[in-house]
């Protein structure tokens, strides 16, 4: 039985690796995301866990007995947000590419400088490239609920790779929501035991993790994991379709909000998607054919997927929370724009970047954007290609 | 067991090396610019070489150092040579 309560994003998701009952936690405290490690370590004081936790004093500390855990057998978890994600940068490719299956929140907040402790992705999507699958959410329920279901994608046989469960700092790690909350039970049953298949504390079997791998493998090691990425896709969507049974909620690569038959629409992750609805619903309702692509799985990214989704609208907005500093965009603009290059799609595609260091969107905002979408339909000319949305002159 | 040529598909996932104890079929002896050469007329077998080896190259048989060296390992370094307190070890040019 699911019970119905009312928790903060880092409650909810401390509840997760609770029923998750990792073997081992090694793990930092950085805002946003501290209050979910320590809620957590109260658990373990409490002894509701069986789990080894392991107070660290960096997060690449946190990565790298995350990986030495995972590494010796064990299910490892930890969680990190900005800065400390920074910190990891070095073992965060080590995790991924030794194809270890760990499972991170990460509480995304702004890269500093100059410091700022609010909402947005420049943490995440500055890791887009490292190898970790990465999953986003819209509020607390959904990202209870992918860090449950990256359990068992990063632990399945064809994937092995380490999930990142991403949730917007403050907006959805700091604020009461309503959502459900499997059984303690179900959990357990549904991510199973973690049966490595090699790993270093088997004594009936020694091997070597870590090795040198220079000009004459290391390039098939990479080409392993580009193909694990790719089968990650099959993996995610079983997974996706057994956790539908236990929870009747559905899960996909995004969700596509009203999209059928639009005409004009936003691309968005996290917390942003939220608004953008109110948005598409208020103008639905005095007749623009307003629709929503919300991004769930980012990395691998669902090219083929996206692009049919996008096919027939004809002026698409993408949101990125993330200044990339390319001049030609933020990363989910420059992903989105290039599938659509590929089909030869008869769509044009800007970029709104947007919410920089925590500053709100809010649904007139948005509505704004996509009245920018109806101007390009009407008169055929783009007049920005991208827009650092809200920012003064 | 990998070996040198082989495909992503036949190898261990991230870089792993299941077999135990491989690094003997790894055969370094090809690094060598100069070999250690053990005169045993000179040699007073304290085993010095034997300790000092990285590579565990310089065998020893019934407490006797032997002059047959493992040269598929030794990558002549010449730090049996630098220890010998007898100049028992002479670093040839390959």
């Amino acid at each position: 039985m699911s019970s119905k309560v009312a928790l903060t994003g880092n409650e909810a998701l401390a509840q997760a690796m609770r029923q998750i009952n990792p073997d081992v936690v090694a793990a930092y405290p950085i805002t946003p995301q501290t209050a979910m490690v320590q809620t957590f370590s109260q658990f373990v004081a409490d002894g509701e866990v069986d789990t080894e936790y392991v107070t660290v004093e960096s997060e690449h500390s946190a990565m790298s007995a995350t990986v030495g855990a995972s590494a010796a057998g064990s299910r490892a978890m930890t969680a990190t947000a900005a800065n400390g994600l920074a910190l990891m940068w070095e073992i965060l490719y080590i995790a991924s590419g030794t194809r270890l299956p760990i499972v991170m929140p990460v509480v995304n907040r702004a890269l500093s400088g100059p410091i700022n402790i609010h909402c947005d992705h420049s943490d995440a999507m500055g890791a887009r490239d490292s190898g970790w699958i990465q999953l986003y959410a819209e509020n607390a329920q959904e990202a209870y609920d992918n860090a449950i279901q990256a359990i068992r994608i990063s632990e399945h046989k064809d994937v092995l790779l380490p999930t990142m469960v991403n949730l917007d700092g403050f907006i959805t790690s700091h604020a009461v929501e309503s959502l459900e909350i499997l059984a303690d039970e179900d959990v357990k049953e549904f991510v199973g035991e973690y049966q490595p298949e090699n790993y270093l504390l088997n004594a009936d079997n020694p091997i070597a993790i870590g090795p040198l791998d220079l000009q004459d493998f290391y390039f098939e090691h990479k080409m392993q994991q580009a193909v694990a990425m790719g089968d990650a896709k099959q993996v995610i969507l079983d997974i996706a379709k057994e956790y539908k049974e236990l929870t009747a909620r559905e899960y996909g690569f995004f969700e596509s909000y009203k999209l059928d038959d639009a005409e004009v629409a936003i691309v968005a992750l996290n917390s942003t998607a939220g608004t953008a609805k109110a948005a598409v619903n208020n103008l639905r309702e005095a007749g623009v054919k307003a629709g929503l692509l919300k991004i769930r799985v980012y990395r691998p990214f669902p090219a083929e997927e996206i692009a049919d989704a996008l096919k027939d609208i004809k002026a698409v907005a993408v949101l990125d929370r993330a200044e990339s500093f390319s001049t030609n965009g933020g990363p989910v603009f420059a992903d989105i724009r290039s599938v659509l290059y590929d089909i030869k799609a008869n769509v044009e595609v800007v970029d709104y970047i947007y919410g920089l260091g925590g500053r709100d969107i809010k649904v007139e905002e948005i509505e704004s954007i996509f009245n920018d979408l109806q101007e390009i339909i009407k008169t055929g000319q783009v007049e920005n290609r991208i827009t650092h949305f809200g920012v003064r002159q | 067991m990998v070996k040198p040529g082989d495909g992503y598909k036949d190898i261990p996932i991230g870089g792993l090396i299941l077999d135990a104890g491989n690094a003997k079929e790894y055969k370094t002896g090809g690094w060598r610019t100069k070999k250690p050469i053990l005169d045993k007329e000179k040699c007073i077998n304290c085993h010095l070489c034997w300790a000092f080896c990285p590579d565990i190259s310089i065998l020893s048989e019934d407490g006797v150092v032997s002059d047959q060296i493992d040269y598929d390992h030794c990558k002549g370094c010449g730090i049996c040579a630098n220890e010998c307190p007898v100049n028992a070890i002479e670093m040839v040019k390959e």
